[in-house]
């Protein structure tokens, strides 16, 4: 029963968006309200670094469901610069945007699984998960 | 899981306490609850939770714009929650850190420990302190048995790790001259060229290198741009500084240095240092060289290591017993 859908990042106000379409199906796969708050900084949080670093990419969702568990799977994908330095950026205390945002260690931290591929000069991919316990 | 309900459970009438008595009870135990949190790691967003939940339990028609409101509190401390989680990992970092800097520190020390030789005629005294962990200045006796005494004093300028590490390299090329005699001059002109070729040209190494003959009771001695020691006549009761001039090592591939000899008379002293001890400060104001002077001669009754404990002591009572600079002190005193 997987359905997946995607929304275009391309200005700020589409980090909103897919803010706003992941709550909506985290609450229709059952998370409570911290988890949801929790999706959608994580959301917040790729879907920002694909507008300051990568301009244009999107952010997919998609309601997983096998025999024991349920959870939401976030993917971002973008065309942009890619990640030099992964290890770097996954290091806490080395923030990206400021200072001021979560990053990716951050991320990390709100869901349950993380996974990342970037390759220089052709763009980022991360795929996150989280398990309704 | 099963805590958190507890938790909760707790909570909500805790929250019921306190509203019914305004108790200041209660409120001890919000802050027990919240130190409990801590421990397990319960970030703020859940502590909202809790406070929502067991609102909806104390009051079921609470009102939906309250609810709505409770939310909307809830979102804005995620990013809390994750700077709290971040500072604690930052913190077991930092601890790890820690223990492994202490580690090298004992490493370092293992490494460059120096025997303080114990002498018929000579008496000495020596001691170094790091500022912090670990020591960037170095000291070094080569005693070779047969009447002749080597001592090296060095400094780094700068202080910490990096100082550290280039400590231990000194420490190593000094070890292997071994064979090449006992002049001042030659070894500190071989370090020259060692530090020349394998330190970074922004890193910069003084040295004072003296050999006491207790044979003949002479000292020779040559400085590579290193503070400048003191010499004590007895007889005149009078300190001398021991300013003598030579390049600091690692600046040009060559340099020869000059070697300078004194005769050392029954009571003399030849005091040797580096600037953590010319350059203590008593709040903004760095001591004057009389202060230094003064402070030995007051101890000079006691035996040699005497002399330098007291006058580290003196020393760092007055910066308020945390250096600024590692402190280096060596004083020989000729007995018989």
């Amino acid at each position: 029963m997987d359905f997946q859908s995607c929304v275009n990042i391309k200005k700020e106000w589409d980090i909103v968006g897919a803010r706003q379409l992941g709550r909506d199906i985290s609450r229709k796969i059952g998370f409570g309200t911290v988890d949801q708050a929790r999706i959608a900084t994580g959301i917040s949080e790729l879907a920002r670094n694909i507008y300051l670093y990568a301009e244009t990419g999107e952010v997919c969702f998609e309601a997983l469901e096998d025999m024991n568990k349920k959870g939401i799977r976030i993917v971002a994908i973008d065309k942009g610069p890619g990640i030099k330095d992964i290890s770097q950026v996954m290091e806490d205390g080395f923030t990206t945007s400021g200072g001021l945002g979560a990053g990716l260690p951050g991320v990390k931290r709100l869901m349950d699984e993380f996974d990342i591929v970037s390759q220089e000069g052709e763009g980022t991919e991360i795929i996150v998960v989280k398990w309704l316990r | 899981m099963s805590l958190l309900k507890l938790d909760l459970e707790n909570y909500k009438d805790l929250l019921k306490e306190y509203i019914k008595t305004k108790d200041e009870q209660a409120l001890y135990q919000a802050e027990q609850f919240s130190k409990h949190s801590m421990q397990q790691n319960i970030s703020p967003e859940e502590i909202i939770n809790i406070h929502i939940q067991a609102l909806q339990e104390i009051y079921p028609d609470m009102p939906e714009y309250i609810q709505s409101s409770m939310n909307f509190l809830l979102e804005t401390m995620i990013s809390y929650g994750l700077a709290y989680q971040e500072y604690q990992t930052l913190r077991e970092k930092q601890l790890e850190l820690k223990s492994e800097i202490s580690v090298a520190a004992n490493m370092q020390k293992t490494l460059l420990s120096t025997v303080k030789p114990d002498l018929e005629d000579v008496e000495v005294g020596a001691l170094s302190v790091p500022a912090k962990q670990m020591n960037g200045d170095y000291h070094h006796f080569v005693d070779d048995r047969q009447g002749t005494l080597g001592i090296a004093v060095a400094d780094v300028i700068g202080k910490g790790v990096p100082a550290a590490l280039c400590m231990s390299m000194i420490k190593y090329s000094m070890d292997s001259f071994s064979g090449m005699g006992t002049d001042p001059n030659v070894i500190l002109g071989s370090l020259n060229r060692v530090v020349e070729r394998n330190v970074d040209a922004s890193m910069f190494i003084t040295m004072f290198y003296g050999v006491y003959n207790s044979n003949k009771h002479t000292f020779t001695y040559s400085s590579a741009g290193h503070e400048p020691g003191f010499y004590y006549h007895k007889d005149r009761d009078e300190f001398e500084e021991i300013d003598v001039p030579g390049l600091v090592l690692g600046v040009s591939p060559e340099v020869t240095y000059k070697q300078y000899e004194k005769k050392v008379e029954k009571g003399d002293m030849i005091i040797l240092l580096t600037d953590g001890v010319t350059e203590c400060r008593q709040g903004d104001r760095f001591i004057e060289q009389e202060e230094i002077l003064h402070v030995i001669k007051q101890y000079s009754h006691l035996p040699a290591q005497g002399i330098v404990e007291q006058v580290y002591k003196h020393f760092e009572r007055l910066q308020d017993f945390q250096l600024r600079d590692d402190f280096t002190l060596i004083i020989l005193r000729r007995n018989v």
